[in-house]
């Protein structure tokens, strides 16, 4: 099978400055990856090698099976840069329209119509840019890049200005996109989202790929709580199948037990401790 | 081929909806009154002198005089128009984040460039036609002056309102807008006032000076078209008329020479190549 996304030994240098350092990253169709690390990790130059606008030092990377920055790749891809703008005349009628001319789109009024349905701006497609909130403008950026179907779509902190609301429309839209077969490369520094909706996740930092793995092993069980009547007993590092024999432990004892917790660390531990380990 | 004109369309529907026309069009209408009416003023006072004892035609030194004049201005803002379209073509419009969602579809830098540079030569060259047709007309209906090449004259100053344009979207890829406005602006400057000094130097017949104006012109190609044009309104005004007109400050006295054409075409295609390649291979 065809990645959407693959990328072999990245390395992107700009003068002294090693912003990719040997990435490996793959991203399979229809899947979303949630790429996380700190500011400045490199995670924007990933993306913007995928786009073609920025060029590899070394090594590859290519989108739907051609090499990324061909003609061919980026008719497969739609992309939402993390710093964008759109002219501030057009309505956002008029900047799908053209963008479906540059990416040969044929869907016309109905495909306009139901990517601003998608991301819940079907009641301002004549509405100017420049009269819409930063929240309504990366809700459009969002609904420019799904112009013309693409296959991969590159997302750069695309809730980085939007509301709770705002957020459960691109939450919603992103489900929606793995359903329709979409593969996501999701740049963000949410991890609650990227925890609640991304089947991978790539931590990056320095340019390097830290870990990868979906989420759930990521943030890997860390221990048990245990409520008794003289206090919370806490077990670092036990699973769920010592439970039993903890229990008979504490009654042992003449403890009273009122509830048991499994702990599992969050995404967010998971996270820090490899950026701050990979720090030390 | 049909990117290129999605992008020249959206150049100019970006210069229709921001209003720069009607700027435009309100300074344009300001000069051009202002121009008739010193043309009328000048013919009028002009009108009683005969032709004198040394052969002097007063109609035809005015009527050259201005319609070099309105050259000069016609070039000066078909420039600040043509810089103005495209000075922000590339890394102005990337540091904002306009260019990248444009780029990373599937269309060629190069076809970006194009589009720019068309949109950006259609509007120069129209303002520069309809400007510079009004200026002869005024000029030949208000002292029944008329010049004796109009035609080439204003493709010469068409082209060189195309090279300032080309040379804008160039400085866009390394420069920001400001910093590409100023530069242009000033390049633009410094080729006009080498021009002045050449008319200097044929004046005075100083070879030095001749040859750095002549060095400035090829360097600046705009410079060259637009001498080239004065020349034409008057090669063959006969006499001290003639030896007047061609040694002031908007006189004819340069002949650029029959590779100057072909030089100006070279010119556009290695700044076309150049822009390319070096937009081609710039990260963003």
């Amino acid at each position: 099978m065809t990645l959407a996304l693959e990328v072999s030994g990245l390395a992107k240098r700009y003068g002294a400055t090693h912003a990719l350092r040997g990435v490996d990253l793959a991203v399979a169709e229809g899947e979303l990856v949630g790429l996380l690390g700190p500011n400045g990790a490199g995670k924007s130059t990933l993306v913007k090698a995928a786009c073609g606008l920025v060029r590899p030092s070394a090594g590859s990377v290519r989108v739907c099976g051609a090499p990324a920055g061909s003609p061919a790749a980026r008719r497969t891809l739609g992309y939402l840069a993390e710093l964008f703008r759109f002219p501030g005349w057009a309505s956002a009628e008029e900047l799908l329209r053209l963008h479906q001319r540059l990416a040969g789109s044929t869907g016309g009024v109905d495909e306009r119509g139901e990517l601003l349905r998608l991301v819940g701006l079907a009641d301002a497609s004549q509405r100017r840019v420049e009269t819409m909130s930063k929240g309504m403008q990366q809700r459009l950026g969002i609904a420019q890049a799904l112009v013309g179907n693409p296959r991969l779509l590159l997302l750069d902190e695309p809730t980085s200005a939007l509301d709770p609301a705002g957020r459960r429309v691109v939450r919603d839209l992103l489900q929606e996109l793995r359903r329709r077969k979409v593969a996501v490369l999701l740049n963000t520094h949410l991890l609650s989202e990227v925890e609640r909706i991304c089947d991978r996740v790539a931590i990056i930092d320095h340019g390097e790929l830290l870990a990868a793995g979906r989420p759930d092993e990521l943030a890997r069980p860390s221990g048990v709580e245990v409520d008794t009547a003289g206090g919370t007993h806490r077990f670092d590092g036990a699973t769920r199948d010592e439970v039993p024999a903890i229990i008979e432990r504490l009654v042992a004892a003449g403890e009273r037990i009122y509830e048991v917790r499994p702990v599992r660390s969050t995404l967010e531990d998971a996270y820090l401790a490899v950026v701050e380990g990979h720090h030390d | 081929m049909t990117d290129v004109l999605v992008i020249a369309g959206l150049a100019l529907r970006e210069s229709l909806r921001r209003r720069v026309f009607v700027v435009v069009v309100a300074l344009t209408l300001a000069f051009g009154a202002l121009y008739t009416w010193g043309a009328s003023e000048l013919f009028s006072d002009v009108s009683g002198f005969g032709i004198g004892r040394l052969g002097l035609d007063p109609r035809t030194l005015a009527g050259a005089t201005l319609l070099g004049l309105a050259m000069f201005g016609t070039l000066f803002l078909g420039a600040v128009l043509a810089i103005f379209l495209t000075l922000s073509a590339v890394r102005g419009d990337a540091e904002t984040g306009l260019l990248q969602p444009l780029i990373v579809r599937p269309l060629s830098r190069s076809h970006y460039l194009a589009g720019r540079l068309l949109a950006a030569a259609a509007v120069a060259l129209g303002y520069v036609t309809i400007v510079y047709a009004a200026a002869v007309l005024v000029t030949g209906i208000t002292g029944h002056w008329w010049p004796e090449r109009p035609v080439a004259a204003g493709l010469r100053l068409m082209l060189a309102v195309v090279v300032v344009a080309a040379l804008s979207l160039l400085g866009s890829i390394f420069l920001s807008a400001t910093a590409n406005g100023i530069g242009v602006l000033m390049i633009f400057g410094a080729g006009l006032l080498a021009g002045l000094l050449g008319s200097i130097g044929d004046a005075l017949g100083s070879g030095t000076i001749q040859t750095i104006a002549n060095t400035a012109s090829w360097l600046l190609p705009f410079e060259a078209l637009y001498r080239d044009a004065l020349r034409l309104l008057v090669q063959d005004v006969p006499g001290v008329t003639g030896a007047i007109i061609q040694l002031g400050p908007l006189g004819g006295s340069h002949d650029a020479g029959p590779l100057l054409l072909p030089w100006i075409a070279a010119y556009l295609v290695l700044t076309a190549v150049a822009g390319a390649f070096t937009f081609g291979r710039r990260d963003l």
